[in-house]
């Protein structure tokens, strides 16, 4: 009765799918129009900030809310960092840049790896106090870390250039950077997810007192998913910034608007399911792009219906409510899209057909 | 006198302003199964939390294997050799019987070691090693109950603390769940049972302690405490 496929043939066909992905990912970067393109690479940076936040609220349990701000401390690090600095004395013009920061200059790798690993610092320092609560208290206390972060961004001009934003970051989050990341996301995660470890941060989620009971450091545990977690969120905050070109710190850019966005993601894909969140992911980026349409002047059943700003956000708001209320697991529950699984799925069709 | 596993010092814990336990003091010794039993509320569950390092203990000592243990965290008395069968079982819903198994000797590196308790526990319960691959939240309750056991052995543990192991289980399921307690005794683990069943804990048990409000009102051979007119006026319900 075992329904499983021999590890090596499950590894050959995991090498043909990325290849296969990585084929479809050269096709499109010379085939497709600039517009379209840019929605692809969304859909990647999208990708890394839904596996980081499942990890922390599908996977451990956290119901964490802060995750806009580690992606803000990962987007202005490392905007900071690739800016030349030239652009840097141009843009702040309220107040000059400090000194520390003016001439350091490094490449997008280094840019993206120390707004990672700041990010995580920042989780490791907010961790410390509100991993102390849980639920909804949690969820609010981290929250306001994010708003702390966001209005610190906007406070400290002489780092942040504050209201104006930094721009004129250079576009360096072509596709190979956006997918490469989000490869080296999921890999991570699915690999922490499925040792033993992962399996102690699963029986977090499901029963912290039971956990503590067999023996497992509750609160060490839930720290390093949420360091882990706020590493990815930062180096998507570095793609988002190096794809946006512009990053100010308004709620509706890198606050509280992009934090219910990635959990309106996880939780169409399915809390606590990897593959979730990248469907999830990809359907949000797309859906998203394509109700622009709604936002401009258009013609339904003959009549003419001026375009209304923020009508999108307002549509995606009411699938999400119709989600929660009539499929409330999400799109792949808590499953994972493996081989194994999708052979048990073919086997089981072929044998009730 | 045999060795002593455990001894509880003139235990007190508060919860707010309610006083919860009013000074416990009890011993269990070596290869014996002690039962503590008493009514709803009469501080049984937070007796063993206490031991366990899951509420705070205001004042009093808690003393095992010679080591003071008073408010250890509780993952560090589960290193120590401390397993707890908790109230309401406490099975991990979402991960399957295996993996819940897995849990309970988290902390364990000897991968033979664990293949060994695993082929005991199969033996101990044949049902589990039938629904190894099903989540935990699907099994039926005396199974969860039976999965709850086997996790907290899966630690090897020296010290084996159980929480009402027999509530809302059907007959006779509660009679081979006590004899389930009597084979692990006998197999060299000590155990502190805690059971509103007081005739079924008395019967498997060596000692016994009453519990009431807070404080230890009676205490003696489990035999003894079988006989006991108290005893079985109020807990047996024998007249």
């Amino acid at each position: 009765m075992e329904r499983k496929l021999p590890k090596k043939l499950n590894f050959v066909l995991t090498l043909l799918f990325i290849l296969f992905v990585a084929f479809l990912l050269y096709l499109a970067n010379e085939k497709l129009d600039e517009y379209v393109l840019r929605v692809v690479r969304l859909i990647a940076i999208y990708g890394v900030m839904a596996v980081s936040l499942n990890l922390i609220n599908g996977i451990t349990g956290i119901f964490s809310l802060g995750h806009a701000g580690f992606i803000l401390v990962g987007a202005y690090t490392s905007a900071l960092l690739t800016l030349s600095p030239e652009q840097k004395m141009m843009s702040f013009i309220i107040e000059p840049i400090v000194p520390w920061l003016a001439n350091v200059h490094t490449d997008f790798l280094t840019a993206t790896l120390a707004g990672g690993a700041l990010s995580a610092l920042f989780a490791f320092l907010i961790g410390w106090p509100i991993l102390r609560l849980s639920g909804d208290y949690l969820a609010i206390a981290s929250l306001g870390f994010a708003e702390v972060i966001r209005i610190f961004a906007l406070n400290a001009i002489s780092i942040t250039n504050g209201p104006l934003g930094l721009k004129g970051i250079p576009e360096y989050s072509n596709i190979w950077w956006c997918y490469g990341w989000l490869f080296v996301t999921v890999i991570f995660v699915a690999s922490l997810v499925n040792s033993s470890y992962g399996r102690a941060l699963k029986a977090i989620r499901e029963d912290r007192v039971a956990a503590e009971v067999m023996g497992i450091n509750v609160f060490k545990h839930q720290l390093i998913s949420f360091v882990v977690g706020a590493f990815f969120a930062g180096v998507s905050g570095a793609l988002y910034a190096h794809w946006l070109t512009t990053i100010d710190p308004r709620v509706t850019t890198l606050g509280p608007m992009l934090t219910f966005y990635v959990l309106i993601m996880i939780v169409l894909g399915g809390l606590g399911s990897i593959s979730g969140s990248l469907i999830g992911a990809a359907l949000f980026a797309i859906l998203f792009e394509w109700l622009r349409d709604l936002e401009e002047p258009f013609v339904l059943f003959g009549m003419r219906v001026p375009g209304i700003k923020g009508m999108r956000t307002l549509v995606i708001s009411v699938i999400f409510i119709l989600v929660m209320i009539f499929w409330q697991r999400g799109i792949m529950g808590r499953e994972e899209l493996t081989w194994n699984n999708i052979y048990r799925w073919l086997k089981r069709r072929g044998e009730s057909g | 006198m045999s060795e002593i596993a455990l001894e509880i010092k003139d235990l007190h814990v508060y919860y707010g302003s309610i006083h919860a336990l009013k000074g416990i003091s009890l011993v269990v010794p070596k290869g014996q199964i002690v039962t503590l039993i008493g009514a709803n509320g009469a501080g049984k569950t937070t007796t063993l939390s206490a031991v366990a390092g899951l509420v705070r203990v205001q004042k009093g000592k808690v003393i095992f294997e010679g080591q003071d243990i008073t408010n250890k965290p509780p993952h560090l008395v589960n290193r120590l050799g401390i397993a707890l069968v908790p109230e309401g079982r406490r099975i991990f819903p979402n991960l399957t019987v295996y993996e819940n198994l897995l849990m309970g000797a988290y902390n364990r590196k000897d991968k033979d070691g664990i293949k060994e308790d695993l082929e005991w526990i199969f033996q101990l319960f044949p049902r589990l090693k039938e629904r190894l691959k099903q989540l935990g939240g699907t099994l039926s309750g005396g199974e969860q109950q039976m999965l709850a056991i086997s996790r907290a052995l899966m630690s090897r543990p020296r010290l084996l603390m159980m929480d009402e192991p027999s509530l809302g289980l059907a007959p006779i399921l509660v009679s081979e769940v006590f004899e389930v307690i009597q084979k692990i005794n006998r197999e060299g683990t000590t155990i502190l049972l805690i059971e509103q069943n007081a005739l079924g804990a008395l019967k498997v048990a060596h000692y016994g302690y009453v519990l009431e409000t807070g404080t230890i009102v009676l205490e003696g051979p489990a035999q003894e405490l079988l006989n006991n007119e108290l005893v079985k006026k109020a807990y047996l319900g024998i007249a």
